[in-house]
Parts: C-alpha cells; structure tokens; sequence
C-alpha cells in the first residue's frame, strides 16, 4: 500500500470504529434517558411546563422517594460498614490465607445473586414461615416480628435484604484498595510514634475514602434502582420510587404520563446527585494522586 | 568500646522452624555510621527490623542508651528510619509528612513549622513542602524520607536499603549527601545493604553477613584488605580465587595445577595434602615483572576489556582464570587475546583462605 | 486479640450470607410434610411454562453475549490503539447503567419505540425481542466493557496489530485471527457474567411483556409456597455455575510477560 493511500484511509476509518458504539449509546442509553428527561418538562399540549414537577409534591410521591433513600442510605452504609470489616479482617487482621480465595469467590456469585430468587431466599428464611422464624417459635416460643419488630415485608427487611448483594460488592471492591495500602507506610507512621488509631486516621483511612466514596455512591444506586427485590417481598403495594414508577408505567396509576416521566427523572437526579457528591468529595480527598 | 550506644547481646530470631538471625552481637558507639552488608535472606535486614522494633528477637536483648527496649513497641522507640521507597505517605504534602511525627508527639505548631522548614533546608529542598510525594523525583522523596525520620531528633537512625531502588548517579549523590547530614547531626546511624561499594564508602564500621551470622565486623579498610572468611573475600571487591594443593609445608610450597608457589610464612597450620584457597585482588597483579613483586604465574591471555582508563584483562592459568587491572597507557597498545603472559604479584597480597 | 476481633467481624458477616443459603436450601427440600424431598424441584420441572421461559431467557442471554462482544470488542480493542484521547468518553457511557436505574432506561425505551413512534420496535414480537436484547447489552455494558478492556491491557495489543499487518493481514484478519484470540479469556469472562444477569432479569422483561424467566419467578413466587425455594436454589446454582467458569478460564488466561527489574 502507497503512503498516499494509507494516509487517505486513515482519517474516515479511525471514526469509523467507533460508530457502531456510539451509535448504540445513543439510541438505547441516551436518548431514552434524554426523552424521560424531555418528558418530564413537557405538558399534555407539548409545551414546556413544570407542572409535573411541581406535581410531584404529593405526599404519596414525597413518601416514595423519602423510603427509597432511606433504604438504599441505610443498606449502602451497612453495606459499605460490613463489607469492610469482612475485607479489613481478612486482609489485615491475620486471619489464614486461605480464607482469602473463596471469600472473593463467593463475594462474585453474592453480588449477583439479587432480584426475586434472593427475596425468595430470605421469605424462606426470615419470612413468617420461614427457617430462622419457625425455629424460634419452636424451640424458644419467640415471635420474631413481636420481639424484635423484624418484619421482612418493610424498610427493614428490605435493607436486610439488600446487604446480601451490598455486603459482598464492597468486598470485591475494597480488597485491592487495602491490599494497596503498604506495609512501608504503617511502619513509617509507627516508628515516628503514631498509634494504631492515629495511622488509621491520618494515612490509611485519608487514602482509602476515594474508594470508600465511590463505592457507597455505587451501593447507593445500585439499591435504588433495584425493583425486582423489593417487588417480590413486598408486591406493588410498597411505596418506594422504582415500584411505583414500575406501576405507573404498567397502568398508569399517577394518572398522568407526565407525572411518571417526573417521577423517573427524579430518579436521575437522585443517583446523578450521589454521583455527582462523590465526583466532587473524590476531586477533594483526592488531590495527591496522579 | 568505652561508650556502645546501641548494644545487641545474643539476639536470635527464628520464624517457625527456619532460624533467620543466629546469635547476633554488635556495640555500636555514639555518633558511629555502621552498615550491614550481604545478599538478600542473610538476616540484615532482619536486625534492623529488630532494632526498630517491628520483630521482637527469639531470644537475646536489645539496648539503646542504656536503656533495654527489646520489647517495647516501635512507637515508644524514639528511633528514625527510612525505607526502601514509597514510603512517604501519598495523601499528605512534603510538609505534612516530615511533620508527622511531630504532630502525633504534640509539638506546638509554630515549633513543628520551624522544624519542618529547617529539615526541608537541611534537605536542600526548602520550597518543596507543599508538593506532593508523586510530584518528587525518587530521590527527591528519599530526602523527604530521611527529613521526616530525622525530625523529631531520633536517637538513632536506621536505613533500609534506602537507595536501592534509585538510578546509579542518585545512588551516589545521595549517598555522599546522607553521610555529610549523618556527620552534622552526630546520629548513631545503622544502614543496611547489599552493595558492597556503598557500604565501604559510607561507613564508620561494616558488619558483613551471611546466613544469619556476622561473618566480620570491622572498618571498610579491614574488611576490603582483610576478609576474615571465603564468603567477605568474595562479596566485597572482585577477588580472584585460585584453588592450591599443599606440597610442602615446611617451606612453603603451594601446587596450582602444574606451576608451584612459595609462600613462606603464610601457610601457618597447613601440611602437604592440604587443599587451599588463595585469593587475588585484581589491582594487586601486575602483567608481567614488576618491583616489589615476588611470585609470579604463567598463563596466556583470555579476554581484554577496555574501561577508558583501566584495561581489565583476564589471564587463563591452566585451571582457572585471573581477572586484572592494568592503567591505561596510550604509548603502550593493550594484550592481545592469545599470546602468552606471566603475572606478579606480592606474596604480602595474597589471601589464604581456609 | 487482634486475630480474634478479625474472626468475630468475620463470622458475623457471614452469617448474612449463610443463613438465607441455609433456609432457601432447607425450604425446598421440605414440601412433603416431615421428610426432605425433591418434590418442589420436581415440581418446578415439571412445569412447562419453567421450560419455556427459562429456554427463552438463555436463548436472549446468548444473543446479548455475541451482541456485546461484536459490539464491545472491536471499540475497545480501536479506543485503546487509535483513540486513546476517547478513553473517558467511552468509559463514561459504558457506566452510565450503573448510575441510571434500569427502570428508567426501559421507560425510555417504551416512549421511544413504541407503536406510534419513527422506530416502533414493540409493534411486533421480534422487535420486542431485539429491543430487550439491546437492553440486556446496556445492562451488561459496564461488566462487559471493563472485563475486555482488562484483557486488551495485558497484552501488547500495538506490537501484535503492527506483526500482523507487516505480514500482510487485514483488518478482519487481525481482528478475528489475532485480537479475539488473545482476549478469548477477557471475553468469556464478560459473557458468564452476562449470562448471570440476563437469566434472571425481571424489569425489563416484564415491561416488555416478554415471557422472560424473571417474570415467571414472580408469577411463582406470588402463587406458590415451596416452588420459588427451588428456583432460589436453582438459580444460585446457575451463578455460581457462571462465576466459577469465570474463575476457571481467568486460570487459563495469558499472563503478561513478567517485567524484569
């Protein structure tokens, strides 16, 4: 092939490669994402409005959104919380090697393990017939619900259920994090004098929030989208945001289509603004890093 | 030694069943810079680690100022140290990180920004406190390294290979200016290596070790000239070793191959039948007679490297080869591979090792 | 102390996991009053609306894996040796569904693929089919997308394109005799993980109204007592099947040259 030709050819293929993703972003990520957007802000005559916004404010849909934070706040924090006692004691806390192996193993299949085959396992558990339930009516006479104000159908359970994936998703991700902390550098903090709890906070814990952040925004989301879950525990009667999105794009129960293109993009802004949060804290704490 | 500052009796360390420091002494004195020089896995560093703490010793004891610290923890130590590399903290600026150990001791601030700016001075790198660590060069970061452990005023300093990972010319600025700080403060200062050019430039005292034992301990000057043991002769300095079979004792007489030597008076204990090492320096060996030099070998030239202002040729004695250098003399063309050659020595440069 | 902490914080966490394993597993053995039995595995098999959607459900799953990979591969493989300066761009959109809720993705879609739209894909069956295809493939983008641009960073992707095209070899030569080998592994990877999100999957299948095994979870899980314990234990079975092969060809993966120091 001649230099000329080869030159020629260059400009148009090296765009060329990478049409067929773009192309597919487009169509099936953003412009789906951009028409709810769109959706939200236009009124039944077409026009922009803001009156589905503004419709918003019920206090059904004011409710809905509040839940869904609150369960997808608390099931990150656990999560995040668990997940890194589990990681910090295998990785740093001296437990045998070989535990190491397997525990990321199954943190993999954990993690994937959600929707309705997990509800099911935890309505065969904790559920009113279920293993842990029946067993302490059984053995100790204990009503679990009555005792403890465990109801799997609620928040409660909700968020209990949710660790099951959370938990194991910090995992995968924390261990490198702390696998990359040096040894060099909790030696260096000793021998100048610091304690244990000042290495932890002034080096190790400074450097791992980046990864800390990052993952409680993805926990975070990861939770607040999830439908299937929370659908097959609780049926369409829990008012969370994403079953009652899944409603009102099945029948709409808000009675207006602008309403539910509101209520989705209200979803965006949720998990945009965690992100966004994190972007923002992660370009904070992490100003030392290349 | 009247006044041992840092004193290590009888320390062992085993891990599980395999023993990795075996009855370790040393006295180090006041003000001294004293290296340990071996391969890697001979226990050096090990000790070190034992010194600063961060492995207690099997059995044996550990003072420093008269004061046993065998088992107190690092932090109760007052002891500086540098590590290999990249072990500044990376979250924090240069500042922050050679006021690091002033912070956890509670130093006022104004005292801790004083201190901090006369540790960055004494570094030669006065405006680099608010840059961080992946901002500096690796040798830029040793010097924050060492400006961070000398801080706080340790008592004694430990180095841990702390050039090793750094370019050659670094290596030795570094090297020089480590000394040069180390002498200006007066610090008692342990340096751990295995390159045995760095240890004999820098160093007061150089303990050698190999296999968890201190094979010698004494000035660069001893060890270089002196090696107490096969394995000194051969880690520190190029040595060439011609292995020799007794064949008088009484006068002296040494076979190697088929040529003999006389060396009288060093053969102390040996009878005929013996088998010995002798060992060379390559500077001590000249090609062909020169005065002052008593014995000599014949061989025929193997190899000529030229180095610029040394020429290292090798010489094929029979059995072995011979590596020696020779400066360079424009007049006089270097060796040709092939011909045949005669070297000298003294017998006084002769090492018999055991 | 420090040792028994670490176990404590250890064995309690677990606990989440082993338990519901542990109560899922005990319920679907104990339909038959008294004993273990098979009966609500049996059961399940049974049923032929279990074989029609599940067959559905890997028939979709496989469509998305050889989807993703045409549609991964190539972009990845071109961003890491002609346009680097994209990497961000493509990396961004690849995590955009793990931000945005699938939910929301599939509202969009039915706004802008309906009947009465200019592409009006969920006017027939096979549109629907391909619509949900598409959608699996977005699902899986960030898993797909990381898994192969791993793959491509072990390997010297540069050297191995210029050794090819100084033989002569075009760009579906290189492509298919060159790449795709050397990322097999980074492949199959993306694709069990795949497999292991589209087999289950419940939101989009069901408002697609496509007869998906997600939905007939749910359609088991309201209606039946001991049947959806089997499916739990079935379906963990399948991903621990996905990840475990996941685990065995990561064994089997290049490693890159060791870097002499």
């Amino acid at each position: 092939m001649s230099q000329a030709t080869s030159l020629s050819r260059r400009l148009p293929t090296q765009w060329l490669g990478v049409v067929p993703f773009f192309l597919f972003a487009l169509l099936f990520l953003i412009l789906p994402a951009l028409s709810i957007v769109i959706g939200a802000f236009r009124g039944p005559d077409g026009g922009f409005t803001l009156a589905n916004i503004v419709g918003l404010n019920t206090p059904t849909i004011r409710n809905a959104y509040w839940v869904s934070i609150y369960v997808s706040f608390w099931s990150a924090l656990l999560g995040c919380a668990i997940g890194f006692a589990m990681a910090a004691a295998t990785v740093l806390g001296g437990l045998p090697r070989f535990i190491r192996s397997p525990l990321l193993t199954f943190s993999g299949v954990a993690s994937n393990f959600a929707g309705l085959p997990l509800a099911f396992a935890f309505i065969a558990t904790v559920g009113p017939a279920g293993l842990i339930t029946v067993w302490l009516r059984t053995e100790f006479g204990i009503n679990l619900r009555a005792a403890t104000g465990f109801n799997l159908f609620s928040t409660t359970g909700l968020i209990a259920t949710y660790l099951f994936f959370q938990v194991p998703l910090m995992i995968l991700i924390i261990t490198p994090a702390l696998d990359a902390l040096r040894r060099e550098w909790r030696e260096a903090a000793e021998i100048l004098g610091a304690t244990g709890a000042q290495y932890w906070r002034m080096v190790a814990f400074p450097i791992l929030l980046p990864s800390l952040l990052g993952t409680f925004a993805l926990l975070f989301a990861n939770s607040f989208g999830a439908v299937a879950t929370a659908f097959a525990l609780a049926g369409p009667q829990l008012n969370i945001a994403p079953i009652l999105l899944f409603s009102q794009i099945r029948g709409d129960v808000l009675g207006s289509p602008g309403l539910g293109y509101a209520l989705a993009f209200g979803m965006i802004v949720i998990t945009g603004l965690a992100n966004a949060l994190y972007l923002w804290l992660r370009a904070r704490t992490e100003r030392w890093q290349k | 030694m009247t006044d041992p500052f840092l004193q290590i009796e009888h320390v062992r360390k085993s891990f599980g069943p395999t023993t990795v420091v075996e009855d370790f002494n040393l006295d180090v004195g006041r003000g001294e810079f004293v290296s340990f020089l071996g391969p890697s896995g001979c226990g050096k560093t090990t000790v070190l680690r034992m010194v600063a703490g961060f492995e207690e010793p099997s059995s044996g004891r550990i003072v420093i100022g008269g004061k046993d610290v065998t088992h107190l923890k690092p932090n109760q130590r007052n002891i500086g140290m540098v590590f290999q590399a990249y072990a500044l903290f990376p979250n924090l600026t240069v500042a922050q990180n050679v006021a690091f150990g002033l912070k956890v001791a509670g130093v006022p601030k104004p005292e801790t920004e004083r201190r901090v700016a006369e540790m960055l001075n004494l570094i030669k790198l006065p405006e680099f406190g608010g840059r961080y660590p992946y901002q500096l060069s690796g040798g830029q970061q040793q010097r924050v390294a060492l400006a961070r452990a000398l801080a706080p005023k340790p008592k004694l300093l430990l180095l841990d290979e702390p050039l090793s990972a750094l370019d050659a010319k670094v290596r030795v600025s570094l090297r020089d200016e480590i000394r040069s700080i180390q002498k200006e403060l007066g610090i008692t200062t342990i340096f751990v290596t295995h390159d045995q050019e760095e240890a004999l430039s820098i160093s007061d005292r150089i303990v050698v070790m190999y296999g968890g034992k201190a094979e010698q301990v004494g000035t660069p000057f001893e060890i270089y000239n002196r090696p107490a043991t096969k394995f000194v002769a051969n880690f520190v300095g190029t040595l060439n070793v011609l292995e020799g079979v007794v064949s008088d004792a009484a006068s002296g007489k040494v076979r190697i191959d088929s040529q003999e030597l006389s060396l009288k008076g060093k053969l102390n204990g040996s009878k005929a039948g013996d088998r010995l090492s002798l060992a060379l320096r390559p500077e001590t060996i000249a090609l062909g007679p020169k005065p002052g030099h008593d014995a000599s070998l014949q061989g025929q030239i193997a190899d000529v490297h030229f180095l610029g202002s040394v020429i290292r040729v090798r010489v094929g004695l029979g059995g072995g080869v011979v590596s020696l250098d020779t400066f360079n003399n424009s007049s006089t063309p270097p060796p040709t591979v092939g011909e045949r050659a005669e070297i000298s020595f003294s017998s006084n440069d002769l090492l018999v090792l055991h | 102390m420090k040792r028994a902490i670490a176990w404590t914080a250890f064995l309690l966490g677990s606990l989440i996991f082993i338990l519901p394993l542990v109560g899922m597993t005990e319920f679907s053995l104990s339909m038959r009053r008294g004993v273990y039995s098979f009966d609500a595995y049996a059961s399940v098999l049974a049923d032929p609306q279990f074989r029609e959607t599940f067959t559905y459900s890997v028939v979709m799953a496989l469509f998305t894996i050889v989807f993703g990979v045409l549609l991964v591969v190539p972009t990845a493989y071109w961003v890491r040796l002609k346009m680097p300066a994209l990497r961000p761009v493509v990396e961004f959109i690849t995590l955009m569904p793990l931000v945005i809720p699938a939910i929301v993705i599939v509202f969009g879609y039915i706004r802008l693929y309906n009947t009465s739209s200019w592409l009006p894909l969920t006017g027939t069956a096979m549109g629907t089919n391909v619509l949900l295809m598409f959608g699996y493939t977005a699902l899986a983008l960030p898993y797909m997308y990381r898994a192969v641009d791993t793959g491509l960073r072990a390997i010297d992707i540069a050297t191995l394109t210029e050794a090819a095209q100084s033989l002569g070899a075009g760009w579906t030569t290189i492509f298919a005799k060159v790449i795709l080998p050397n990322v097999f592994v980074a492949v199959l990877s993306g694709a069990f993980l795949t497999f292991a999100i589209v087999i289950g999957e419940f939101t989009l299948a069901a408002l697609l109204n496509r007869p998906a095994f997600g939905p007939y979870l749910q359609l088991v899980g309201a209606n039946k007592a001991y049947e959806p314990s089997a499916l739990a234990v079935i379906s963990f079975g399948i991903t621990w099947l996905c990840m475990g092969l996941i685990q065995i060809v990561a064994r089997l993966a290049p490693k890159p040259p060791a870097q002499s120091h």
